[in-house]
């Protein structure tokens, strides 16, 4: 597992590869241009985010009993479910489902959950061949790679990187250049793998309590290839995916679809209900529904905190994030990367290990502004800020207080105490400005780029007070 | 984030809450807001005993030590005055953090009642004293870099453009990525430096690229950030808070 303790060496290295950067940024603007054009009534977005935000935290209120209702569904309809407490739980579960239909050949859609396991890595391990069949996925797998980005998993290559890694790969394949050329490649050598696949393993966007569906979106047509063809299926969610009812999908579906990539709507949406039925001629045989718990609970306890549980995976933080679009995906060293992985992750591994990530935002509110279920991003960041260096053990986060450090708590007491003694701060802040011609030229990395801020000759204070304005 | 306040008449008096980064690097900013708020007749009280909102160890995560520099302001603003403040993310601290950092503390109420009486200058200016600007200076062109407290967390960007377009002689120029941060973010600029070092780098190359003669902006931490890159780069642009440029401009004695 990659951990993001050096975050700062990674996104110093990605800041460093102009390639890098020029493909994030050409991406990001037109993801970000997308979502202006296909959300560009504000009434109608700010309407929708409401109702959607509305809809996500409803279910989320009725959690326990939405699950309960879900599973009681699912199994009604065929769907069988599995409840996992730990990722190594998950994927053993679908290890087992492998082995009880010796299985060797898994066909994978695109599943954000599945990264969380690290499923590939573990079904490889025993001897699974594991294929991605999302173009995206597909590419990150064929380097070696992870996703830089949770609905664009490749978009840190550009055609001419992922032309030459077809080359490498597929050396009898013609070089090609053009991304409809080698969109048509990459389909060609999947089209025979699913058709061998013995599993195919999907994620779920929304899991209806009410009706036992589980609904998939997708632009691609091999998530339906790979809830349909191989005989079984087996779908991988987190138990925050679940919403009430089935009314609830339309607008949830809407507004996914416009935040991430600017449709109206996507080009395959997949209702999943149950296996194929007696007389049905296609469909799997078995429907698996795996629900990994992996720290959700724990999130869930929290008042606030809770709120990161709202997420739909659209990506929109990330894209409009002005961090993300500099370093990456990559520079996060976590699952899910951009505002949302910030929160997200921490929580789920440690703040012990990626306690940095909550700091790699300037807090300009860019990724709640765009969030379609309202999360208030900027404020969860703040405050897993504060968990991280916490001075108490009061907390439920998973590795608090492991941000603290001597120094810079120093610092802070410092700062507080002087500044709750007006006389002492007012004394300080003259002093500074009588000092000022003493101010060293250099300030750290500051002023590598920048020059250093220039003191005034006499203070607010001093000029307040000469002016008359102090006279409360 | 908010969008539609209600806004009182026009006050006899209000509060002035200076900043500490005004205090010692941008004076002149807060006072051209003190006076632009007492030549509209209202009177302008600066309670010499506030130091710091406490925004920069909230940000941080020192939620008791802000909490404690915090408290300390509360003191300063007794009465029921409007509190005008020339920064939207110490605005947005009073108005928005403060709530939150003295839940379930004695102090709750009273907070709440502070935030409830928190302005952003300009927002002030523009739908409390719904103030009229003539326009003295010679003519300039500008680049407007409003922050994003202001633009987000306050909600008050187009303010800001409106305060400018009152200026006759000010020609408004829009440089490319106008809404994007421009890296400071507070102790972010100390903790990733490399990250802050390209998002500044490229927001002064935007503004260079309108060839405006003057930046202003609504914060002095972005103000700071990017007019130090400015200079370090011998542009020829000069930056100036908001309150300083349209003080210098309206003011007969100023030019």
């Amino acid at each position: 597992m990659q951990t993001a303790s050096d975050f700062r060496q990674r996104s110093e290295e990605a800041l460093g590869n102009p390639q890098i950067r020029r493909n994030f940024r050409f991406a990001m603007d037109g993801l970000m241009a997308k979502r202006r054009a296909g959300l560009s009534d504000p009434r109608e977005r700010e309407q929708l985010r409401t109702q959607c935000a509305g809809i996500r935290v409803n279910a989320l209120s009725k959690l326990p009993e939405l699950l309960e209702q879900l599973e009681g569904n699912c199994t009604r309809n065929g769907i069988q479910v599995h409840w996992a407490e730990s990722v190594d739980e998950a994927n053993n579960i679908v290890l087992e489902i492998m082995r009880q239909h010796d299985a060797t050949r898994m066909i994978k859609g695109k599943s954000m959950v599945s990264e969380e396991m690290e499923l590939n890595h573990f079904l490889e391990d025993h001897d699974i061949e594991c294929l991605e069949s999302d173009l995206g996925e597909y590419i990150v797998q064929l380097a070696g790679e992870t996703p830089s980005h949770i609905i664009a998993p490749a978009i840190h290559k550009n055609r001419h990187e992922i032309a030459e890694l077809f080359r490498q790969k597929f050396p009898d394949i013609p070089f090609e250049e053009d991304p409809e050329k080698l969109a048509r490649s990459a389909r060609e050598i999947l089209r025979e793998k699913f058709y061998k696949a013995d599993v195919g393993l999907s994620g779920v966007n929304f899991a209806v309590a009410e009706t036992g569906t589980l609904c998939l979106v997708e632009n691609e047509g091999n998530g339906r290839m790979c809830t349909t063809v191989p005989p079984v299926h087996i779908a991988v969610t987190g138990i925050e995916k679940v919403v009430e009812q089935l009314s609830d999908i339309p607008p949830l579906l809407n507004l996914l679809v416009r935040s991430a990539t600017g449709q109206h709507i996507s080009t395959y949406f997949n209702m999943i209900s149950s296996p194929r039925k007696p007389g049905e001629k296609d469909g799997p045989q078995e429907v698996h529904l795996v629900l990994p718990d992996n720290e959700r609970s724990r999130i869930y306890e929290d008042d606030e905190l809770i709120n990161t549980l709202r997420c739909i995976r659209c990506g929109a933080c990330m894209n409009h994030c002005p961090v993300y679009g500099r370093i990456g995906g990559h520079a996060y060293g976590s699952t899910i990367p951009g505002p949302i992985g910030s929160v997200v992750e921490p929580q789920k591994i440690g703040l012990d290990t990626l306690g940095e990530l909550p700091t790699a935002s300037t807090l300009c509110g860019a990724c709640g502004e765009v969030c379609p279920v309202r999360i208030p991003l900027p404020d969860l960041l703040n405050r897993l800020r504060y968990e991280g260096v916490r001075n108490n053990n009061d907390g439920k986060v998973k590795g608090q207080s492991e941000q603290r450090k001597g120094t810079e708590a120093w610092i802070w007491k410092s700062w507080s105490w002087l500044h709750v003694q007006p006389m002492l701060y007012r004394l300080a802040m003259r002093t500074a400005t009588r000092l000022r011609s003493l101010m060293p030229r250099k300030l750290g990395p500051w002023t590598d780029v920048r020059r250093p801020p220039r003191i005034a000759a006499r203070t607010l204070h001093e000029l307040a007070r000469e002016k008359g304005f102090d006279n409360a | 984030m908010e969008r539609q306040r209600h806004y009182p008449e026009k006050p006899g008096r209000i509060y002035f809450f200076g900043t500490c980064l005004v205090d010692l690097l941008y004076p002149e900013a807060s006072l051209a807001g003190m006076q632009l708020i007492q030549r509209e007749g209202v009177d302008v009280i600066f309670p010499k005993d506030q130091t710091c909102c406490g925004q920069p160890a909230w940000n941080s995560g020192y939620r008791d030590e802000a909490r404690a520099v915090a408290l300390a302001q509360l003191k300063c603003f007794p009465l029921d005055y409007p509190v005008v403040v020339p920064s939207g993310s110490c605005a947005g601290m009073m108005r928005h953090h403060y709530p939150r950092l003295f839940k379930n503390t004695p102090q709750e109420q009273q907070v709440q009642a502070l935030a409830n009486r928190v302005y952003k200058l300009t927002e002030f200016l523009v739908h409390v004293l719904k103030i009229t600007l003539k326009d003295l200076g010679t003519p300039a062109k500008v680049a407007l870099h409003t922050s994003c407290s202001a633009r987000r967390e306050m909600g008050v960007a187009e303010e800001h453009e409106a305060l400018l377009q009152q200026l006759g002689n000010v020609e408004l120029v829009e440089q490319e990525r106008k809404a994007e941060c421009c890296g400071f973010g507070g102790t972010f600029a100390v903790k990733h430096p490399k990250i802050s070092a390209e998002m500044v780098s490229e927001k002064a190359e935007h503004i260079s690229n309108t060839s405006a003669d003057t930046l202003v902006s609504g914060d002095c931490g972005c103000l700071m950030n990017i007019s130090g890159r400015l200079n370090h780069q011998a542009e020829k642009i000069k930056g100036k808070h908001i309150a300083s440029f349209l003080w210098e401009r309206t003011n007969a004695d100023s030019q």
